[in-house]
């Protein structure tokens, strides 16, 4: 049968890479706690690793991974101490075959750099057996082809057959064997009944039964030795080739089987096989790929995936949220067959039933919507998890001794938002191990404990996950940041800000430069980018930070990136999206009062703020026939801390909006996030607040320049 | 119809196992640990198992054990998915019942062969 193995690939390699994650974070644990059941993780998914990189055909990964084991079963054994450098061996060669999964992934060719941690293993093992395992796969192919030519004459075996009367408890049956030996050749057998006992004694579950068979063939003593394989323990047997010599007639010890076999080639004065490796020989050496080009089977061909298959994504989804899918699929199914018969007859008495069929079909949809929307959500944990590894091996080049609680890594969020924030999370760690948490020496002088402690911790909030990365480092100084910013020519010397203002401001681009950093104890190093990829994730980043006490920073994202729930604004004739979430509250113009400050700018004051106003129909240059200025209402919308009053005609509906981006089909503008298509299929642009504030506010300060 | 059931923890083998016999014409049903195999095996009767050794929850070898303890699974042939470098593993799963073992890797036709030694 010929099956193309290419199609279990990419479940190979998710599985591996699954495996090397749960390495790592074992790994890691083992270093606090070396439980045997760590050591068992570990061991199985090198385990798994190596069985499959063998049977797929990845012949470096299975060598590699088998000396990894060999060592992994040194420790579970108790054999081998638990060390540090083990342990760093062990992650080390985490990253070297994630690295070589990596590139077979992308069908390119493994480097050899794995043979050097290879060596080092077979050192440490201070055992051959791995390496000389090497040549024997390499070898054993040329082995195989000088098997055909051995044979001159047509042997007669015969074999005496004595199965312990267990036999069948095992599951092996006679029959079967002798079945296969018939394969092989010309079988007689002669079955002896002298030890069976009277009708009335006998237990019609054991086997008193012996054989004595006699067997031409032109194949090796060993393929027919290999039909009694399994049941050599429990049998006596004997194997007598044609001339009558023993080839075989001890009763076997399976724990000497090589040897045994290595005596057999001496006595037969040929090169034998070793069966004991049966698989090794089924690739060569040199070849990642497996040495047969399998034509995939008919009808399954068209399940085989391409080449680059792995490269498509995919992600495990828990039974429950398909279940519910089901489900919810099968409401939809007899809504519809509901609302298909109303319409077959339909009169003008059942419009009530149709709006009644319609309003479920709503909902239906909604939920529909909302459970595939959830089946794209994962727990932060698969970004999480990759931290330890890297606080670890940080802070020991940095020297510092930091621990790193994490918290609410069941928390889920959408895997588009996920992909996406956990170089800017990293970044955030990594910051906050190098700059946020301080030397030992520094800590014990300040009265801390030596070890600095990193927590990350998420959780949802409203339609919004919250992840916040706290340190009990040195914390910011404002007035440093105070005063570079006013050296960068960012503030005006003797402005008063507010202090948070002042510490926000090392995300601010410009600020991070190389000069800065060193004085500001680096803070600050590709902070612009954190924040600007989190603010187009269409999140935000606040900091706060105690001088002594350290700092957190506070990540808050869109749950996800796909939907939002908006609130439908009409002004004139165009119809506007506001995030609902950013609403704060909605005042008829009538009711407010409008101000101007410098610069014609009208604001509402609203006890001690006043909050710019911004009229839609100005900002997007809409024509209109509007004749008064305070007819409609104001939307108060809030972003990042800052407050505009959005003037409008007309609230309309909430709802659930599919975010169409606007930068790919379009360009991106900045006060817009993106467009979606309404009910009645018009488009409408869904407004990005933070960036109407920002544009509003720099309006603001040009008409002051003007003034001024 | 012969039916087998596959165990193995590793999703990419268990699916080349599953579809190998399959393709054989076999009716396969598989478990991804010991725990769910002995649980289907309490519900019906199979001509073979299959497992694998090292395995969470319930490894291969309490799985054999366990499943001679059950009254239809006496005889039935339990075949081990072994690799080379664990001779005692086979020694171990012998004595807890097994039929005989597989050894890893094996490519498809490996697989049926020794499959079909103990159907039929």
């Amino acid at each position: 049968m010929e099956i193309d193995l290419s199609q279990f690939h990419s479940v190979f390699f998710e599985e591996s890479f699954e495996g090397l994650d749960v390495m790592e974070q074992e790994l890691l644990n083992l270093e606090e706690d070396t439980d045997l059941e760590n050591v068992n993780t570990i061991f199985r998914a090198a385990h798994s690793i190596k069985g499959g990189s063998a049977t797929f055909g990845f012949t470096h990964v299975a060598e590699f991974t088998h000396v990894m084991e060999t060592l992994l079963d040194e420790m579970r054994d108790g054999k081998r101490a638990i060390i540090r450098e083990i342990i760093d061996l062990l992650l080390k060669s985490v990253d070297c075959l994630r690295g070589m999964l990596n590139k077979l992934q992308d069908g390119e060719e493994v480097s050899n750099d794995y043979v050097e941690l290879v060596n080092y293993f077979n050192q440490l093992l201070n055992n051959n057996s791995a390496s000389s395992k090497q040549v024997d796969s390499g070898d054993s192919t040329a082995g195989n082809n000088d098997m055909s030519s051995q044979d001159e004459s047509q042997p007669v075996f015969s074999i005496l057959f004595a199965p312990e009367n267990y036999i069948l408890q095992t599951g092996n049956e006679p029959i079967r064997m002798f079945k296969e030996l018939r394969g092989l050749g010309n079988l007689s057998v002669e079955a002896d009944l002298s030890k069976v006992p009277s009708f009335k004694d006998l237990d019609p579950e054991l086997c008193f039964i012996s054989w004595e068979l006699k067997l031409e063939s032109e194949m090796e003593a060993l393929a027919v030795r290999e039909v009694f394989e399994w049941v050599e323990d429990d049998c006596k047997l004997e194997i007598n080739s044609s001339g009558g010599k023993s080839v075989d007639s001890e009763q076997t010890n399976t724990d000497d089987k090589v040897n045994d076999e290595q005596t057999l080639k001496a006595e037969n004065n040929e090169e034998v096989e070793e069966f004991a490796e049966p698989a090794v020989s089924a690739e060569p050496e040199e070849t990642p790929e497996p040495v047969k080009k399998l034509v995939p089977i008919k009808k399954e061909a068209n399940k085989a995936p391409p080449k680059k298959a792995a490269t498509t994504a995919s992600i495990r989804v828990g039974i429950d949220k398909v279940d519910t899918l089901i489900d919810l699929v099968g409401e939809l199914v007899i809504t519809q067959s509901m609302l298909g018969e109303l319409g077959d007859n339909f009169e003008m008495s059942k419009v009530e039933q149709l709006i009644n069929g319609l309003r479920e079909l709503e909902a239906n949809t909604r939920e529909l919507q909302e459970s595939v929307m959830r089946i794209r959500m994962l727990p932060i944990g698969f970004v999480f998890n990759r931290l330890p590894r890297m606080v670890r091996d940080l802070s020991a080049q940095l020297g510092k001794k930091i621990e790193l609680d994490i918290i609410g890594e069941d928390t889920e969020l959408d895997k588009t938002v996920m992909e996406q924030i956990g170089d800017p999370l990293t970044h955030l760690v990594r910051n906050a191990l190098d700059h946020g948490v301080e030397s030992i020496e520094k800590r014990l002088a300040a009265g801390k404990s030596e070890t600095g402690n990193v927590t990350l911790n998420a959780y949802h909030q409203g339609g919004n996950i919250i992840i916040e990365i706290k340190d009990d480092g040195a914390g910011i100084d404002p007035q440093i940041i105070y005063r570079k910013a006013v050296e960068k020519g960012l503030i005006e010397d003797g402005v008063d800000i507010p202090k948070e203002q002042i510490i926000s401001m090392i995300m601010e681009p410009g600020f991070s430069t190389a000069e800065v950093v060193s004085d500001v104890s680096g803070r600050g190093v590709g902070m612009d980018v954190v924040k600007r990829n989190i603010n187009n994730l269409g999140g935000s980043v606040d900091i706060s930070s105690e001088l002594g006490a350290g700092t957190t920073f506070t990540i808050r994202l869109p749950l996800t990136l796909a939907i939002l729930d908006g609130q439908l604004v009409r002004s004139a004739n165009e119809i506007y999206v506001i995030p609902l979430a950013s609403i704060v509250e909605s005042i008829p113009l009538t009711s407010i009062q409008v101000t101007r400050i410098a610069g014609n700018m009208p604001v509402y004051k609203n006890d001690n703020e006043y909050i710019p106003i911004v009229d839609l129909c100005d900002e997007f240059e809409i024509k209109h026939d509007r004749q008064t200025t305070n007819e409609g209402l104001v939307a108060i919308v809030e972003g990042e801390n800052r407050k505009i009053a959005i003037k409008i005609d007309e609230l309309l509906g909430q709802q659930q909006v599919v975010i169409k981006s606007l930068e790919s089909h379009y360009k991106s503008l900045q006060g817009v996030s993106g467009a979606t298509i309404l009910g009645d299929g018009r488009v409408s642009l869904i407004l990005d607040i933070v960036g109407l504030s920002k544009r509003s506010t720099e309006r603001m300060s040009t008409r002051k320049d003007r003034v001024a | 119809m012969t039916k087998i059931l596959a165990v193995d923890d590793s999703a990419s083998m268990r699916q080349m196992v599953t579809f190998t016999l399959k393709s054989a014409g076999f009716d396969v049903t598989d478990a991804s640990d010991g725990d769910e195999a002995l649980n289907i095996a309490k519900s019906q009767a199979f001509d073979v198992v299959i497992t694998d050794v090292n395995m969470p929850n319930m490894d291969g070898i309490s799985l054999c054990k366990e499943l001679r303890n059950l009254p239809s699974f006496k005889f039935t042939p339990i075949l081990m998915l072994t690799t080379e470098s664990s001779a005692e593993k086979k020694q171990a799963g012998r004595s807890a019942g097994a039929t005989g073992w597989i050894v890893k890797p094996f490519n498809p036709d490996q697989l049926l062969a020794t499959v079909n030694k103990v159907v039929g």
